[in-house]
């Protein structure tokens, strides 16, 4: 085994035994999940909302029979339609022209976009049946929507807070207690090299993140979450490790700066929460006031979050998410500076 | 036989205190060496100068006819260093933590686990380094430094906060390892450790070497007196000041009467043609009267 392998196999064991630090990565933002992706997404009436728009006769012909699934309310303006069905306030928007019913719905809440489409549809083959020749025929059309519901919004959120904080902590207390226990200097009496070293721990923060990612992602994609990634979700992976390497920076900054783990944890956990807040990780930016989302450009996890969010459920290109991973790196190399500039090998 | 280290007016200030303040000795090949002192002394600051953790002020250090400032690889593969505290992974077992030792010199497994039970720690290989007991943890470092089969190895108070079995058990382990033919540089703050181990021991105060040779002649060149001590009411303290003699002091505490002279062999004499030899005692000077003569004060560790 050369001094990077054994290095992290040092320390991916040490991290795998730390209790803490496996609740901390894994099950607290798996705990968020939970909390937001499910209990959140299930609020809400069991009836469904749809808005129908204009005369839609056929609605109104079984409208008795489907008075306990949906809720019908009436909408003369097509556009305030569709913006009630993007902003989630309704699951459809149902207009009929000619013999064609027209249906719109979001991407958002696929389940009950497609319980509504369903119960349409039987509407629709009822009426078929009853007038011979086939008459109606239904179209159906996502609406495209910006503003993301639940677990499709709350997973790329979690999952860069939950990298970000686990790249954090990692670093840093690695940096303070192989300080304080003077690993530090045993190595430097080593014949290895610093970037041997430097290159181990970045490989075990890689690691931990990918790993971090595989469970987050599989337990948001399990049918009670009902996460669906987009086609260019693998663009997640080089943005998460781009992240990981910038919060490995901060942390080594904190690492630096204090004295014990425990303040080394306590300046991290200052850094990446109001950070995590600020970044739109728990809510959405959408939202909030304006100088708020200006003010949060000055964060590496904003453009983080940003990107995951385009690529992991937006189902934009790789290439569209570049700018973001620039700006990640760049923090990470400005910030990676300053964690030079405030190390230190010995605690005296 | 040559000299393996040799160090030469070392100087290293911090801020106004002098850490080492013109330090200068040899140390052959084979040799058990001793730094001695209290804390404060000067000693670790020294022996990291040595090693290649500090960077002298000025003054110039050679180990196995090498600079150790800037750090430098090929002398790092020669020389064993166990630190003041014991430096280990967390959570990783005693096993895991040799091993991941060892492969940094690019030693095999196997050796390590040897070294593991030359330290007699191979029942405690599954332990985590944590849950060792302190005489166990330092073995486990000193076998740490060993692993790679050194040249000269750099012990900086490896018994401190023992107990007094495990700095016996300690001791016997530092003495085979010397006795293999290595060199052990140590510092230490105990008297009695230096005495029992070292060849040679520098004696260190304030920053300067105070005195350096062999513990026995170091104790011998004193010329300090030696204290005979006989039950109290064996011996009245007139009489024992008569078998004194002048220039002796006589001393009775309610326990002992204690005869201090600088003529051991006419006062045994003496007690022994009064047949008064049952239960008596005679300490010679020790380290410790060294230091006391050296500094004018009493050592305190």
């Amino acid at each position: 085994m050369t001094a990077f392998t054994s290095l992290s196999r040092a320390m991916l064991l040490g991290w795998f035994r730390d209790k803490s630090a496996l609740f901390f990565s894994i099950l607290f933002p798996l705990m968020f999940l939970v909390l937001f992706g499910g209990i959140f997404s299930d609020m809400g009436t069991s009836k469904m909302a749809v808005v129908q728009v204009g005369k839609v006769p056929l609605l109104e012909q079984a409208a008795a029979g489907l008075g306990d699934v949906l809720e019908i309310q009436k909408s003369d303006d097509p556009a305030a339609a569709r913006e009630k069905v993007k902003e989630g306030d309704v699951v459809a928007a149902i207009s009929q022209q000619g013999d064609t019913l027209h249906v719109s719905y979001s991407a958002a809440d696929q389940v009950r976009s497609g319980t509504v489409q369903g119960v349409l549809r039987q509407v629709v083959s009822q009426a078929n049946a009853v007038g011979v020749p086939q008459r109606f025929t239904m179209t159906a059309q996502q609406v495209e929507d910006d503003s993301l519901k639940a677990i499709q919004y709350v997973t790329p959120g979690l999952l860069s807070w939950a990298v970000a904080m686990g790249a954090a902590f990692g670093a840093a207390a690695t940096l303070v207690t192989w300080r304080e226990k003077r690993i530090l200097r045993r190595l430097r009496l080593a014949p290895v090299s610093l970037g041997s070293v430097v290159g181990a721990r970045v490989g075990v923060s890689v690691a931990i993140a990918l790993i971090q990612t595989a469970i987050f992602l599989g337990v948001a994609s399990l049918p009670y979450f009902g996460l669906r990634l987009s086609a260019y979700w693998w663009m997640s992976i080089p943005l998460i490790i781009a992240g990981t390497l910038t919060f490995m920076a901060i942390g080594l900054v904190a690492g630096g700066l204090a004295k014990s783990a425990e303040a080394a944890s306590g300046i991290a956990n200052l850094i990446v929460l109001p950070m995590a807040f600020l970044s739109g990780s728990f809510i959405p930016l959408d939202a909030s006031p304006g100088w708020l989302q200006t003010l949060s450009n000055v964060f590496p996890l904003k453009h983080l979050n940003q990107a995951l969010l385009d690529v992991m459920v937006r189902g934009q290109g790789p290439l569209s998410v570049l700018p973001e991973l620039g700006i990640v790196l760049a923090f990470g190399l400005v910030i990676s500076l300053i964690a030079m500039k405030v190390f230190r090998w010995d605690s005296v | 036989m040559g000299s393996t280290i040799i160090v030469n007016d070392l100087r290293k200030h911090y801020g106004q205190v002098r850490a080492v303040d013109g330090v200068s000795f040899s140390v052959e090949q084979g040799e058990f060496f001793g730094i001695l002192g209290p804390n404060g002394a000067g000693k670790t600051t020294t022996l990291e100068i040595v090693e290649g953790l500090r960077e002298a002020d000025s003054g110039t250090v050679e180990v196995l006819g090498m600079r150790p400032w800037p750090r430098n690889s090929k002398l790092l593969t020669r020389i064993g260093v166990q630190l003041q505290a014991t430096s280990f992974f967390e959570r990783l077992t005693a096993r895991e933590q040799i091993r991941t030792f060892a492969s940094l010199y690019g030693v095999a497994p196997k050796k390590a686990d040897e070294m593991l039970a030359q330290v007699g720690l191979e029942d405690k290989a599954d332990t985590p380094a944590e849950r060792l007991s302190g005489g166990q943890g330092q073995r486990l470092s000193i076998a740490c430094a060993l692993v790679h089969d050194p040249d000269i190895v750099f012990l900086d108070e490896p018994s401190a906060a023992l107990d007094p079995q495990a700095r016996r058990n300690l001791w016997d382990l530092l003495r085979q390892i010397n006795d293999n033919g290595r060199t052990v540089v140590l510092t230490t703050h105990y008297m009695d450790e230096a005495e029992s181990l070292c060849d040679r021991v520098a004696i260190m105060d304030d920053g300067r070497i105070l005195e350096l040779g062999a513990p026995a002649a170091l104790v011998r060149g004193l010329e300090a007196v030696t204290r005979i001590s006989l039950e109290t009411g064996t011996l009245s303290v007139e009489s024992a000041a008569e078998i004194a003699g002048p220039g002796a002091s006589v001393d009775d505490d309610g326990v002992s009467v204690t005869i201090g002279t600088d003529d051991p062999a006419r006062v045994l004499t003496a007690l022994a043609e009064r047949n008064l030899l049952t239960g008596i005692q005679v300490r010679g000077a020790t380290l410790e009267d060294v230091f006391l003569n050296l500094t004018g004060r009493e050592y305190r560790a």
